[in-house]
């Protein structure tokens, strides 16, 4: 990377690439620390060997995900044989070492270096958020002096200063110990905070007019060691003794971080990232931190309704609150019309990507099993088919640490799946894992990537089968695709392949066909998918998706077990989104269930959405908002959301991993899962299920996938458990002891298992879904693979005159967890279109001036920017940023989004 | 008789006072005749033959031997660069800043010398920013030496190639340690580095590296030239050649004396730099720059010899920079004065540096302004211990580089030599006043 003038001071390039040396040794050495003999591996950094073995040597700067950078210098302790005292954070340790972490010398000095931190440290403790869960404080209790001798006056800061909208920074705490500054340039690659000033005047700082506005800012906030930094949703909100907290996963996206939701007096306040090794190492991007918000938003609908009142199509009625039976008769009697006089077909059912795997089972039972209809999609046209997600081998997300080469084909993770983002970034930057990225523009990940092919948008199965005809030794001619091939020489281990739709203006079609080609890759790809919304493979792989029931199997493979544990299961495969809407339109949908699901935003094609909603006949919101979408519904029923109902959740790799309630919710919402089960009853079935531990052993017995993975495995896997277990049995740790040193939240938080174990249990062990009841004699059905065939389509060639659209999601957007949470309302940089110089040159209109944006759809006025990462013919515009956009412009069936752009006259 | 200069890097720009630094002076003078003898040489002769033979010693403070330096680079791992180190900035230190104004062909010859030596063919110079003659001299001095083919592509058809860039730091002291230069050449702010690794496996780039200093490299053609022997030959023990030394304070003639080493400090203090000023007796001296513990009119007879003044005296040779302080002069104040510039450069990265040096300053401004209380020296002594684990000579350490323990070299010196008037000074009365250590 070159400097070039006007380039942002953040951006100056950083060429940083050391490694501690390690003495050749062992594999696993002795040494002894306090007198006492510990084995660890070689090279291990002392500070990490003493940690595991009991013994806690203080630390300041030394942070377990990150570099080495000695500065704090608390960590000091006694090398036989060395001269001086060592850092243990930057000592690799060497066979039969012998350490001394408490003697006389290491004492005196940890006083002496508490006695320096705290000089200009203000203690203002009283009223720090810090207060209580201070490593100053606590450090200084245990190993620093009683008293200070510095009599002169403190050093004097302006205080606090935002150096974002969520992030404050009190620059007398801080102790200059630079986490926060070595996050934002080691783990995310945004150095948009560094040190300014040196010695005594040392000061985190932003560069001028660029504030630190990064997705992951609350993780330095987390992990500063004093409270130097501050967010604004916590700030003067609770004081962590008044703290409940529980470990859960974050469902923002389906990355499925594990966090540590805390609450105070039934409002949550704050979700802290849990170290979690194969999830998230962590970290957590802001949206997921701070969108917990929108659970106590003053809009959340707390009671059910019902549409009442009269008129020509309903136009003077309106919603009014009602109480659930009479709700719950309501929407079963909607239901039962549209079975009686039009028959399953006409039944469909919107998503349930939002909720847990319980909800999903539970709606998948009622709508496949008692209203008969496969008419269930809980994706909204912008994800990957059913058949492709569920039937390819599935990678998880730390076999990106070890893999031959990650193959990006999808969005972009920094935008949406922002923590896999970082787990990718690492294994580039720290693993040397080449990138070999395929989309048609530049995204966060493209300056890290070995090789970037770029293609035109729906045509991503071109540049797949070459690449992987050049990895198979066949070289294509195409030199980038050869060059992202050479990448692989002489590297073992899987080829993972991020797999997800780089645009919603263009089919799904073209990522499967894409998908097509890398299945023969054969046994070596493995495929992680980059899916929208948090639960979404969850819902997939309990049956919220056409054709397909619960436990990864086709309908047809299922159809003779479910017909048994059920009853009964659809006649015949259903649609999907956009089958949905389309049927809708055409008013062959007559009872439409919208379960947390709001298309009028979220579908890509804004008009089908629009002329879906107003042609279904009947139609019942399963949600927790009034929305555009949800506003005409027949019957409201309010249900719970994150936080306020326990059950499990299935991240993007497929690890199924327990979400706790930690809040009771206001007014009446209840589980989405309650409410299918209420409706079913009211239908004639009644299921039998009380509890989120019932739900979960019944999946456990009746789901091929999730055989075995009942209520007590799941309570005692600290890391829950990857579908299928077939694959991961040995990655199950169950009961794992495990003594934390520390619960400050400063340090990673690890995982705990949520419950201690029952007493009298048996230690449960996974029997590979074997054991069958005797009382159930049908085989349980096989899972459901993919063939990787794809019948092709063609993509209509680009005309001259037309550019072709990518539309993409970004963090922060109009969505409900944004749109609900305050925190977060400020960073939506909403939609601009990005285009190529040369295109912007053409249309001749200057940056940041206004072009109108035409489809066969719709059009639509839009500010206009050049982008260097845009190559001549794609335009980028960043999808549901409130108002008009990109959706105004898409064809949900037509295979690509071609768009002419003209000056505004 | 009297002590005189032994003048081997001095030479040309004692003997042309007027032109020393241009090409044609520095030609006239037998500038690159040693460079033409080395390219005839192999790099090995020249870094074991020659320059480790000779003995010579980093001449920027520490004082390792150079061509053990350049022997650890590992074998085969390529780019290597060689970084020279003009920063000069150790308070009274003024020798680097004469040899790189006054006969900058003088080390270009070096650096090429060194840089074919050790294998490298890009070289940076990271110059003291504030040294803007400096700059000049030495980027016409480049620039014509590129023109002649004593740098740049195939130097003198040897088929040698060597880019040397001129970089100018922007005022930092610490960015004359080692890894804080290689920081700041980077473009990172210059905060030195935890070791291991060590620049010679890891340095620029994280590529192998030496970094030598100016007067270091200025001494490598005249080895080249001459032979390692008889550099060796000069001086005394381990400690070969000739140095220059800055004598300043209260003489008569304060300046930059080149000496062979082994003379006394008498002898450059009296003999050369001409006394103490003022018919005035000398108090006390500081022997090597700000960083190096004050010694006593006691010491005068002691040689300038790198391992006696550390080992024997407690001190250390350190950059050379000898400063002179008369009997009118406060201790109090010069230890106060000094150890403000330490705060001031302290980079900020190591706790007990960055916050200590503050507190030593701020506790010596009082003393030395006549507000010290009784328990202050004691006090400094006490969390000073923090910096400078048990206060011997020579110090450790609990900060990365040497500008930690560095702030508390006016504080022991203090103590060692001068407890009983700055406790005085403090409001203690003379009779309770011990002796100091």
């Amino acid at each position: 990377m070159t400097l070039t003038a006007g380039q942002p001071m953040s951006q100056w390039p950083s060429t940083h690439r050391f490694v501690i040396p390690v003495a050749p040794g062992p594999e696993r050495v002795t040494i002894t620390i306090d007198g006492r003999e510990v084995e660890a591996p070689n090279g291990e950094l002392l500070i990490r060997a003493a940690q595991d073995h009991g013994t806690y040597i203080p630390r300041f700067c030394w942070h377990e995900r990150m570099k080495p950078v000695g500065m704090c210098r608390m960590c000091l302790v006694e090398v036989d044989g060395l001269r001086g005292l060592q850092i243990s954070c930057a000592t690799p340790i060497t066979d039969g070492m012998v350490v001394h972490t408490r003697s006389d010398a290491v004492k005196k000095v940890q006083d002496g270096m508490l006695e320096l931190l705290l000089i200009n440290h203000p203690l203002d403790c009283p009223v720090c958020d810090r207060g209580g869960e201070c490593p100053l404080q606590d450090q200084t209790l245990a190993f620093g002096p009683g008293e200070s001798r510095f009599v002169e006056e403190k050093r004097h800061f302006e205080k606090p200063i935002a150096i974002s909208d969520l992030v404050l920074l009190d620059r007398e705490r801080c102790i200059q110990c630079g986490r926060c500054t070595r996050f934002a340039s080691e783990i995310v690659g945004d150095p948009l905070i560094d040190f300014g000033g040196r010695g005594g005047a040392t000061e985190v700082i932003t560069y001028p007019d660029e504030p630190f506005t990064s997705y992951f800012s609350g993780n330095v906030v987390q992990i500063c060691p004093v409270g130097a930094l501050t967010a604004r949703p916590y700030r003067f909100a609770a004081r962590p003794w008044d703290l409940a907290s529980m470990e859960t996963s974050c469902t923002a996206c389906a990355v499925g971080c594990r966090g540590a939701l805390e609450s105070s007096s039934n409002r949550l306040v704050r979700l802290l990232g849990v170290d979690s090794e194969p999830v998230n190492h962590g970290w957590l991007c802001d949206k997921g931190r701070f969108g917990f918000e929108h659970v106590h938003s003053s809009e959340r609908v707390r009671s059910p309704m019902v549409r009442k009142g009269t008129g020509a199509g309903g136009a003077s009625s309106e919603l009014v609150e009602c109480s659930w039976p009479e709700a719950l008769d309501a929407a079963a009697e909607g239901m039962r019309k549209a079975l009686e006089l039009h028959g399953s077909e006409s039944i469909a059912v919107l998503g349930g990507a939002r909720g847990t795997n319980e909800d999903a089972y539970v709606w998948a039972r009622f709508a496949k099993g008692v209203l008969g209809t496969d008419n269930v999609d809980a994706q909204l046209g912008d994800g990957l088919p059913a058949e492709v997600v569920l039937g390819l081998r599935g990678a998880t997300i730390a076999d990106c640490d070890r893999a031959a080469a990650i193959v990006l084909l999808g969005p972009d993770l920094k935008e949406e799946l922002p923590v896999l983002f970082l787990r990718v970034r690492r294994a580039a930057e720290d693993l040397d894992v080449p990138l070999i990225d395929v989309a048609a523009r530049d995204h966060a990940l493209t300056p890290y990537a070995g090789a970037a092919v770029r293609v035109t948008p729906g045509e991503e199965a071109v540049a797949a089968k070459k690449l992987v005809a050049a990895i198979g030794g066949a070289p294509s001619g195409d030199d980038t695709i050869d060059g992202a091939a050479g990448l692989l020489n002489g590297r073992e281990g899987p080829i993972v392949v991020v797999l997800g739709r780089p645009s919603v203006a263009e089919s799904a079609d073209a990522v499967m066909q894409a998908a097509g080609e890398l299945v023969a890759l054969g046994d070596r790809a493995r495929f992680l998918f980059a899916l929208r919304r948090g639960n979404v493979r969850g819902a997939l792989d309990l049956g919220l998706a056409p054709g397909f029931l619960p436990g990864r199997v086709s309908l047809a493979d299922g159809r003779e077990w479910f017909e048994q544990v059920w009853g009964s299961v659809p006649a015949s495969a259903g649609l999907d989104a956009v089958g949905i809407l389309t049927a809708a339109r055409q008013g062959k949908i007559h009872a439409l269930v919208l379960l947390g699901a709001e298309p009028i935003d979220d579908f890509p094609d804004r008009t089908l959405a629009r002329d879906g909603l107003a042609g279904a006949g009947f139609v019942v919101a399963v949600g927790a908002f009034v929305s555009e979408s949800t506003r005409h519904a027949d019957v409201f029923l309010p249900v719970t959301l994150w936080g306020e109902q326990a059950g499990t959740t299935t991240n993007l790799e497929g690890r199924v991993q327990r979400v706790p309630q930690l809040v009771a919710p206001d007014g009446s919402p209840l589980p989405d899962w309650r409410v299918a089960a209420e409706l079913a009853a009211r239908l004639g079935s009644d299921f039998d299920l009380e509890t989120v531990e019932e739900i979960q052993d019944e999946i456990a017995r009746v789901a091929p996938a999730h055989a075995g993975i009942d209520s007590t495995l799941l309570r005692r896997a600290r890391d829950g458990a990857v579908l299928p277990m077939v694959e991961h049995a040995d990655e199950l740790v169950l009961d794992a002891a495990r003594i934390p040193l520390t619960d400050a939240s400063w340090e990673p938080i690890h995982p705990s298992p949520l419950a201690a174990s029952l007493p009298g249990d048996e230690p449960p062990t996974w029997n590979g879904g074997r054991d069958q009841p005797a009382d159930e004699p049908a085989a349980l059905p096989r899972v459901h693979v993919w063939s990787g065939r794809v019948e092709s389509s063609s993509v209509p060639p680009r005309d001259a005159y037309a550019l072709r659209l990518v539309a993409g999601r970004t963090l922060y957007d109009a969505g409900r967890a944004v749109a609900g949470s305050p925190s977060l309302h400020g960073p939506a940089p909403g939609a601009t279109l990005l285009v190529n110089r040369a295109d912007r040159e053409r249309v001749g209109v200057p940056d940041g001036g206004e072009v109108r944006v035409t489809t066969n759809r719709g059009s639509l006025v839009v500010t206009v920017r050049a982008d260097t990462g845009t190559p001549a013919g794609v335009v980028f515009l960043a999808f549901n940023q409130g108002g008009p956009g990109p959706s105004d412009l898409i064809d949900a069936t037509a295979p690509v989004t071609d768009l002419r752009v003209e000056t505004v006259r | 008789m009297a002590a005189s200069e032994t003048r081997i890097v001095t030479k040309l720009l004692r003997d042309r006072p007027d032109d020393s630094w241009t090409i044609e002076a520095a030609l006239e003078n037998g500038a690159y005749d040693a460079l033409r003898k080395a390219l005839t040489m192999t790099p090995e002769q020249i870094g074991e033959e020659h320059v480790k033979a000779s003995g010579l010693r980093g001449r920027g403070g520490a004082g390792f031997g150079t061509g053990q330096k350049w022997s650890f680079l590992p074998d085969g791992v390529f780019p290597r660069y060689l970084a020279v180190n003009a920063d000069e900035g150790e308070p009274s230190t003024f020798k680097d800043r004469m040899l790189i104004e006054r006969d900058p062909h003088q080390l270009i010859e070096g650096i090429v010398i060194t840089a074919y030596a050790i294998d490298c063919h890009e070289a940076f110079v990271y110059l003291r920013g504030e040294f803007a003659l400096g700059a000049e001299r030495l980027e016409q001095a480049l620039a014509d030496a590129y023109a002649r083919g004593f740098a740049g592509p195939d130097i003198l058809g040897s088929g040698f190639d060597l880019e040397i860039v001129l970089h100018r730091g922007a005022g930092a002291y610490v960015a004359g340690d080692e890894t804080g230069l290689l920081e700041s050449l980077e473009g990172e702010r210059a905060l030195p580095r935890i070791k291991p690794p060590f620049p010679a496996i890891q340095g620029l780039y994280a590529q192998p590296t030496v970094v030598n200093n100016v007067e270091t490299l200025s001494t490598v053609p005249h080895i080249v030239q001459r032979g390692g022997d008889w550099y060796a030959g000069l001086g005394v023990n381990r400690s070969t050649g000739t140095r220059i030394f800055s004598v300043s304070g209260h003489v008569r003639r304060p300046g930059n004396y080149e000496v062979e080493l082994g003379m006394s400090f008498r002898e450059l203090i009296f003999d050369l730099a001409g006394g103490i000023r003022d018919g005035r007796e000398l108090k006390f001296f500081v022997p090597g720059g700000a960083s190096s513990p004050w010694l006593m009119p006691e010491h005068l007879d002691a040689p300038l010899d790198m391992d006696y003044v550390q080992n024997e005296l407690k001190s250390m040779l350190g950059s050379g920079a000898v400063m002179v302080f008369d009997e009118t002069t406060s201790p109090a104040l010069v230890a106060w004065r000094l150890a403000k510039f330490f705060a001031h450069e302290s980079c900020g990265k190591c706790t007990p540096c960055r916050e200590g040096s503050g507190w030593i300053e701020k506790v010596l401004y009082r003393i030395a302004h006549d507000e010290g209380r009784p328990e202050d020296l004691d006090l400094l002594l006490d969390f000073g211990a923090t910096i400078v684990p048990g206060l011997n000579a020579p110090f450790a350490q609990t900060t990365i580089c040497a500008l930690g323990p560095s702030t508390m070299s006016p504080v022991v010196s203090l103590e060692r030599w001068f407890r009983a008037e700055i406790l005085e000074l403090c409001g203690v009365a003379p009779s309770s006043v011990g002796r100091a250590i």
